[in-house]
């Protein structure tokens, strides 16, 4: 699969307050967020944190409010400074960069989409989209040129004279989204760019993404706090708390082994059919008739096939040879939420 | 009662400061007068220039200035009504040179205000040190500025520019700072993470979202330049306020009331259509949304 990591953050820490170097040891000797707090009067903002971004995958780092998620990504182009730890990108560390190669990293290497759109309210649409090329002192007309294309791609041919606060929210996030692909920056962080919009507008930019990075083979990293986003486009889901990643994985394997009782509460809402693959819940006994069903099919679809033939066992084929076999009531049972594993009720901060 | 000070030594202390002002006064009075030449012999070949010519053409510019200010006809016709009426009414020499050390007076202030006001915005130091200068430069009665700036430079155009300035600089560098500090901060991360230099978030993103604070700022500055004209022409600056101070010494209501009139024309002419200036450049935020 893809093997290649296009960024490396190792053992990022985050405090924030008046002396931050200074708290490092004590966070890594294991003081808590509370400790740290009431002793110390400093912010815990990202604890050891690990994470390996696949080149050309979608990477979603997911959270509630508060657990640092945005922080995280602001590390990634250094709006945030660290206070230790390092992050690798393309086998170079950011953090050592000085201010004229930091400045050529944030407009060549990656871009940026906001939750809050932040356009520019002065620009028009198409002023909006080149002024990643205007930064790069690309001349304004060749900026203009190359922008249109992304316009169009995004859905807003005809609105290139509009201010953004003559277009609805979906529409200003698309002014986002092309401003941020105009540059061809290989990553593109987006932070929480779907949260702003309401549901109907979020899976359609959601197909619009998914879409275009069918194309693009972008390094993605998505911030969301919506687990069926994160299951929707990740192909990686690091899940934070209190700043600290508590798991990471597939989706498949964060929603068959969630590692504690935050994930667990995280994805007992999701539908599970359209998460799960039927590799999860298949033997390898071969049975000789029923519908084909690919391996790497959700259970979603795999169980109208099944129904619609009145089968109870399905053939699970994989490149086209058949590998096991599949019945109904397994998938029903799998998709059904699991009882939660604890009683009490746990209130996160 | 006892004051930890007696009256001797205070006496002294003023002695001293007044001695040794007037001793740096004489020594580089020269030097700074020689320094502002230059400024004054503009000063007064532009007031010379808008005296002499011909009133019409003056007339007109003023309109073709109000039109491309403000785009609108009424503003443009009470302008031509306005400075038809002062001519006629024969004052139209004090309202030139009015007008003329009003745009000399406000282009100082941008000069220096709006940068200073960028400073600021940058730097909370810098804000710091500014802030109480300002509050300084705002509060103490004018006079009390005019005896050292007479001191130093005498009487004169350039004198009375300075205590113009003094006055009327303020609100243009609180405004920038306050504009400049007041732009969304999302806004400007978008900007920083697309690797825009300082220059360029200043330029591009920055002062064009500031400009609605700013002019607020250069409006304010306008109207307080008006209002200080009539102490500056205590000290020899041509104006209309010359024959207001000349109203106020006689006890002449009629040519008080008319020259203190037609500075609240200027006044309301130069608000106007600065303010529909500072509107028009915010075409972009009309709209049914607010960015």
């Amino acid at each position: 699969m893809m093997s290649d990591i296009k960024v490396k953050i190792k053992h990022l820490y985050k405090i924030f307050g008046s002396n931050p170097t200074a708290m490092v040891n004590h966070v890594k000797n294991g003081i808590s967020k509370q400790e740290l707090l009431s002793q110390y009067r400093h912010v815990l903002g990202l604890k050891d944190v690990n994470i390996n971004v696949p080149a050309r995958g979608v990477q979603v780092i997911m959270g509630l409010s508060g657990s640092g998620k945005s922080t995280l990504i602001r590390h990634i182009n250094r709006l945030i400074e660290p206070t230790d730890g390092e992050i690798i990108v393309d086998g170079k560390n950011v953090l050592k960069m000085n201010i004229n190669e930091l400045r050529d990293f944030r407009r060549h290497t990656l871009s940026m989409v906001f939750q809050k759109f932040a356009l520019l309210p002065h620009y028009t649409v198409m002023d909006n989209v080149a002024y990643g090329l205007k930064v790069q002192n690309i001349p304004i007309e060749k900026a203009r040129q190359r922008s249109q294309k992304w316009i169009d791609r995004v859905g807003l041919s005809g609105f290139e004279y509009n201010y953004p606060a003559q277009l609805s929210g979906g529409m200003q996030q698309r002014v986002g989204l092309a401003r941020a692909l105009a540059t061809d920056a290989e990553i593109l962080l987006m932070d929480e760019a779907f949260s702003a919009l309401d549901p109907l507008i979020r899976t359609d930019m959601q197909d619009i993404l998914l879409d275009l990075q069918e194309e693009l083979h972008k390094t993605i990293i998505f911030i969301t706090h919506d687990l069926d986003e994160a299951l929707r486009i990740g192909d990686n889901i690091a899940i934070l708390r209190d700043g600290e990643v508590v798991q990471q994985g597939t989706p498949q394997e964060i929603v068959l082994h969630p590692a504690d009782d935050y994930v667990n509460d995280f994805i007992k809402d999701i539908n599970r059919a359209r998460v799960l693959e039927v590799s999860s819940v298949m033997d390898d006994k071969l049975i000789d008739h029923g519908p084909d069903i690919d391996i790497n099919m959700v259970i979603e679809e795999a169980l109208p096939r099944l129904s619609a033939m009145t089968a109870p066992k399905g053939v699970v084929t994989q490149d086209g040879k058949a590998v096991g076999s599949v019945c109904l009531d397994r998938m029903v049972a799998a998709i059904a939420r699991p009882k939660s594993t604890s009683n009490s009720k746990t209130i996160y901060s | 009662m006892n004051f930890p000070i007696d009256r001797i030594d205070l006496r002294e202390l003023k002695k001293g400061i007044d001695f040794a002002f007037r001793d740096f006064s004489r020594t580089y009075g020269d030097a700074i007068e020689a320094f502002f030449d230059p400024l004054m012999y503009f000063m007064v070949w532009l007031e010379q220039l808008m005296i002499n010519a011909p009133w019409q053409v003056m007339v007109f510019i003023f309109a073709f200035l109000a039109w491309l200010g403000s785009r609108s006809v009424l503003l443009v016709l009470g302008t031509v009504c306005s400075f038809a009426l002062i001519y006629y009414l024969r004052m139209w020499e004090d309202t030139m040179a009015t007008v003329a050390i009003i745009s000399v007076a406000t282009l100082t202030c941008i000069g220096i205000g709006i940068p200073l006001g960028v400073l600021m915005a940058r730097s909370n130091r810098v804000q710091a040190i500014v802030t109480p200068i300002l509050d300084v430069m705002q509060t103490i009665p004018s006079f009390v500025y005019l005896i050292p700036v007479v001191m130093l430079l005498g009487i004169g155009k350039v004198p009375g520019l300075l205590a113009v300035c003094i006055y009327a600089m303020p609100p243009i560098v609180r405004l920038t700072n306050l504009g400049i500090r007041l732009v969304d901060k999302e806004v400007l991360e978008a900007a920083e993470s697309f690797g825009a230099s300082y220059r360029q978030k200043l330029f591009d993103v920055q002062i064009p979202l500031a400009l609605p604070n700013i002019f607020a700022g250069v409006n304010q500055t306008i109207m307080m330049a008006l209002a200080m004209v009539v102490i500056a022409s205590m000290i020899g600056v041509k104006s209309l306020g010359v024959p207001v101070l000349r109203a106020i010494s006689n006890q002449y209501l009629a040519l008080g009331l008319m020259n203190g009139l037609a500075i609240v024309v200027l006044a309301i002419i130069f608000d106007r259509v600065s303010q529909k200036y500072g509107q028009r450049l915010q075409k972009h935020r009309q709209g049914g949304h607010d960015v």
